[in-house]
């Protein structure tokens, strides 16, 4: 008896354990199956792949490629001794190493083996079937062309976010729209299973650049081997497509391998051809002479008098270096006198001179878009002392970029318009803006190419077969005590070919050191280099014989 | 004492000679084998499944089943009277053990349960899980039934002063385990309906009482029992995840390894005590209910082996043996599924891990050993 009660009894306990699945799974199945997709089910983002930046004949300069990394969960990784084998030696990471890591923490749930490894390899560690090992896709962004382009495309976060640069200047266009897809994710958040796609991601655009590859390539040799010769701090050369305006390379020392960044920032990641300013000085000259033509009744032929060699104005001294005495607008130009574009200066409307640089484009940012441009500083003075008008005629009192500088020559070379410049490849060239006159700008141009000749400054800014105008420029560095004496910054500015200008260089080097300093010197070498090698890659006959 | 001589006999007595099978000489219980390996089959599937398809667990889990085994069938070969007459010197050893646990246990997990023996850990609560109901088996059997007040009176102190020990370690699973135990022999021992209304009343009536005795983390365990959603990233967790799996399971389940709740970890000690909800989660209602069956299918052998059995201790100890398996279970899917406050007992023959499994396996060789050596005689 006292058995079948038990037996009943049991039967009832039974039951209502039976009763309370029925409850939970069928009674409670949808809310409580609700629960389980809510704790697994995660829409994540798919990334999208960032467009590639290409120069201006379709080679790559910054590209994205898929990467895999390899990461483990200790926990559940088991693998067959010759399993381990093959996939340390797939990996290329040591066995002991990879069995001290993985007893140091068998708690942990999460460790890399072994981040951005290619996915054909990827594909082999997957195909050993191990458990416990899972992949992870990234993009990782190349760039093929190193230190050479850095800073001009800038780079990518982690994230794959610009950060610097063109990269970040045009991050919209390059990143594309990361895509949605629905994943089973377990407790750490790891994907475990990739359910459906939600959305596709759209891959981010391709953006062209103006630059040339095998252009930036030469000007950034020449410019690291001149920093180097002349132990200078720094220096730019930017290389400037006269008749659209495109910029055709932009270089600067020091510079970085953005494949690898290091992690001081010491200036190294500076575009210093946009970022620093520094006083014109005598590159300047050429456009107070051309605002003088134009303001005044001159000619390349009108003699100036510079005896004895300085001037007073307000109590204040201008100074050539030597006397030049009596000699025309062209010789002011080769020998770079103060006193003569200060006198042609103070003959024409005060504040003229000013429009003119302004409307050149000093002072104001250009139209490259890039972040981080320095403006420059060109100060307005409502009444025009005269010694400060004389200052500015050459070219101190107001700071400028490279590319600024590199700007103005370019609108001289361009008969005087002025197109907006871009690191974009343009197919059409701008309507510029006509901002010195055409038969000036003609006029500055002939003059200019004086300096070059024997009894110019830059006889080393000479491109073999083509002949060059340009100008070039010593000025002090400002330092903590007013100017200092000891250190320089010297460029040199030109146009080639001068008769029907094709490339517009810009050279600057920063403080040198060691054999010399004046822009004749440090500058013209690498224009010259860096000249011939940009009108053979744009295929521009030579116009004299040798 | 009146014990019948020819039991002493270790060979199954049987002077007419009837045809014994080979599983009868080898002192096996068919039936009850069947039932187990059924259950070890159904247990191995779903122990892969939460383990994380992991070969080399499922082996170790093998090795402790096949030295479980081993014990069952050696078990098996020793005679109910043998049983009977070390009953008093177990419970005694057994009980020695749980103060010296208590004194000089190895503290593991934050509770002391185990004797270090050198060579491996012993836990005295498992014996006790024996050794009481077979102290108890022992104690009715010579005495007529129903017993008389005073004597359940002793049987009740025999009864809590292990539990009382255990559930000092603190281990209050295994402690409910042995009054269980110890509380089904009084059962069949045969205690009046009124005696036992009495004492179910007085164990509600003291249940408040309890409260101050239990430890912090047993008091968290009620009261996330009786609101698992008041803590649900704490204390609550367990029963959350935990019926959460079942329920997505609904009536077919979500296929085997095909468990979201354990195979991505949100539901924790999905190997061990929560196997259940494994079950629950793959193969659903049907799969709970086969499962059900296994086990009833071995309670109602045990049962029976139990009302064949000749002599009161053997009647007694079978019973109360069935009867303490049915506990388990119970106290196991009644905790995974919410119905139950969370103690740790896990889920016979299922649940990965040594040492309950043994003591389980053992208490079927003592069963097998009933049935198989029973006088037979023809009637």
């Amino acid at each position: 008896m006292r058995f079948w009660f038990a037996i009943i009894f049991l039967m009832l306990i039974a039951s209502g354990l039976i009763w309370r699945m029925v409850y939970l799974m069928v009674l409670n199945r949808d809310f409580l199956l609700d629960q389980s997709n809510a704790r697994v089910l995660r829409v994540v983002d798919i990334p999208a792949y960032r467009g590639m930046i290409v120069d201006r004949n379709s080679k790559p300069l910054a590209v994205s490629t898929p990467v895999d990394s390899v990461w483990i969960n200790p926990t559940q990784f088991s693998a067959e001794p010759q399993d381990l084998t093959e996939l340390c030696r797939l990996l290329g990471i040591p066995l002991i190493d990879l069995q001290q890591r993985l007893r140091q923490d068998p708690e942990r749930e999460f460790m890399y083996l072994k981040r951005r490894i290619n996915p054909a390899l990827a594909a082999q560690v997957k195909g050993l079937n191990i458990p416990g090992i899972y992949l992870q896709r990234e993009y990782r962004r190349y760039y093929p062309e190193g230190e050479i382009a850095a800073h001009i495309l800038g780079f990518t976060n982690i994230d794959d976010q610009g950060q610097e640069g063109l990269e970040l200047a045009y991050n919209d266009w390059l990143r594309g729209v990361p895509g949605k897809k629905q994943v089973i994710k377990d407790r750490l958040g790891h994907i475990i299973a990739n359910l459906k796609v939600l959305k596709e991601p759209q891959p981010g655009h391709d953006l062209m650049l103006s630059i040339d590859r095998r252009i930036q390539y030469m000007a950034y040799r020449e410019l690291k081997d001149a920093v180097e010769k002349y132990k200078a701090a720094s220096g730019s050369v930017i290389v400037v497509d006269v008749k659209t305006g495109e910029v055709l390379a932009m270089v600067n020392q020091p510079s970085y391998n953005p494949n690898n960044r290091p992690q001081e920032h010491d200036g190294r990641y500076r575009n210093r051809a946009i970022t620093d300013v520094f006083e014109p000085g005598s590159t300047a000259k050429a456009f107070s002479v051309a605002n003088a033509f134009m303001y005044g009744n001159f000619t390349p032929e009108t003699p100036i008098n510079t005896n004895p060699g300085w001037m007073s104005i307000e109590g204040k001294v201008v100074r050539d270096i030597h006397n030049n005495g009596a000699i025309d607008v062209t010789r002011v130009l080769q020998k770079s006198s103060n006193i003569g574009v200060t006198k042609l200066t103070l003959a024409v409307p005060p504040d003229s001179l000013w429009n003119t640089l302004h409307r050149l484009g000093f002072g104001q940012p250009t139209a490259v878009n890039f972040p981080g441009e320095s403006s420059g500083f060109l100060p307005f003075h409502k009444n025009w002392h005269p010694f400060t008008l004389a200052t500015l005629s050459f070219g101190y009192g107001f700071s400028v970029t490279n590319l600024q500088l590199v700007q103005a020559y370019t609108t001289l070379a361009a008969s005087g318009i002025k197109r907006p410049l871009s690191l974009l490849k343009i197919d059409t060239p701008k309507t510029g803006e006509q901002i010195i006159d055409a038969k000036v700008a003609r006029q500055v141009l002939t003059m200019l190419e004086t300096v070059l000749e024997e009894g110019g400054g830059a006889i080393r800014a000479n491109v073999p077969g083509y002949i060059v105008a340009g100008k070039t420029g010593t000025v002090r560095i400002v330092g903590p005590h007013g100017y200092d004496p000891h250190r320089h910054i010297g460029f040199f500015v030109g146009i080639a070919p001068a008769a029907n200008p094709r490339l517009a260089i810009s050279v600057m080097i920063n403080d040198p050191r060691s054999g010399g300093y004046y822009g004749g010197i440090v500058a013209a070498p690498v224009f010259s280099k860096v000249m011939a090698g940009a009108l053979r890659v744009m295929e521009v006959p030579p116009e004299v014989q040798q | 004492m009146k014990i019948t001589p020819v039991l002493h006999n270790t060979r199954i007595h049987n002077p007419h000679g009837f045809r014994l099978s080979l599983w009868e000489k080898m002192h096996l219980d068919l039936p009850l084998l069947l039932g187990l390996v059924l259950l070890i089959g159904l247990g191995m599937l779903i122990l892969y499944s939460a383990g994380g398809k992991s070969l080399m667990f499922l082996s170790q889990q093998a090795m402790r089943l096949s030295l479980a085994a081993g014990i069952m069938i050696g078990l098996a070969q020793i005679p109910p009277q043998s049983y009977r007459t070390w009953a008093p010197w177990l419970y005694t050893v057994g009980v020695v053990l749980l103060i010296a646990v208590l004194v000089l246990g190895v503290i593991g997990k934050g509770a002391q349960r185990w004797l270090n023996l050198g060579l491996f850990r012993f836990q005295p609560s498992e014996l006790l899980k024996l050794a009481l109901p077979m102290l108890l088996a022992w104690y009715f059997s010579d005495r007529p039934l129903p017993p008389k007040l005073t004597q359940i009176a002793l049987a009740t102190i025999f009864i809590l002063i292990p539990a009382a020990l255990v559930a000092k370690q603190p281990d209050l699973g295994t402690a409910i385990l042995i009054a269980g135990a110890g509380f089904c022999v009084l059962l069949l021992a045969g205690i009046s309906w009124r005696l036992l209304l009495g004492l179910i009343a007085t164990i509600i009536a003291i249940a408040p009482l309890s409260w101050h005795f239990l430890k912090e983390y047993q008091r968290q365990r009620v009261l996330t029992f009786l609101d698992p959603e008041r803590d649900p990233l704490g204390s609550g967790y367990h029963i959350i995840q935990s019926k959460i799996a079942i329920g997505s399971g609904g009536l077919f389940g979500k296929g085997w390894l095909q468990g979201t709740q354990s195979h991505l970890n949100f539901l924790p000690e999905h190997a061990t005590d929560f196997i259940f909800a494994v079950c629950g989660e793959e193969f659903g209602l049907m799969g709970g209910i086969v499962l059900l069956s296994i086990y009833a299918f071995i309670i109602i052998r045990g049962l029976q082996i139990a009302i064949r059995a000749q002599d009161t201790f053997s009647r007694l100890l079978a019973g109360s043996l069935a009867l303490s398996f049915f506990l388990y279970i119970f106290i196991n899917i009644g905790m995974v599924s919410g119905l139950l406050p969370v103690v740790g007992v896990p889920l016979p023959l299922v649940s990965y891990g040594g040492t309950s499994m043994v003591t389980l396996m053992a208490s079927f060789g003592i069963l097998m050993s009933i049935q198989t050596h029973r006088r037979l005689v023809a009637s």
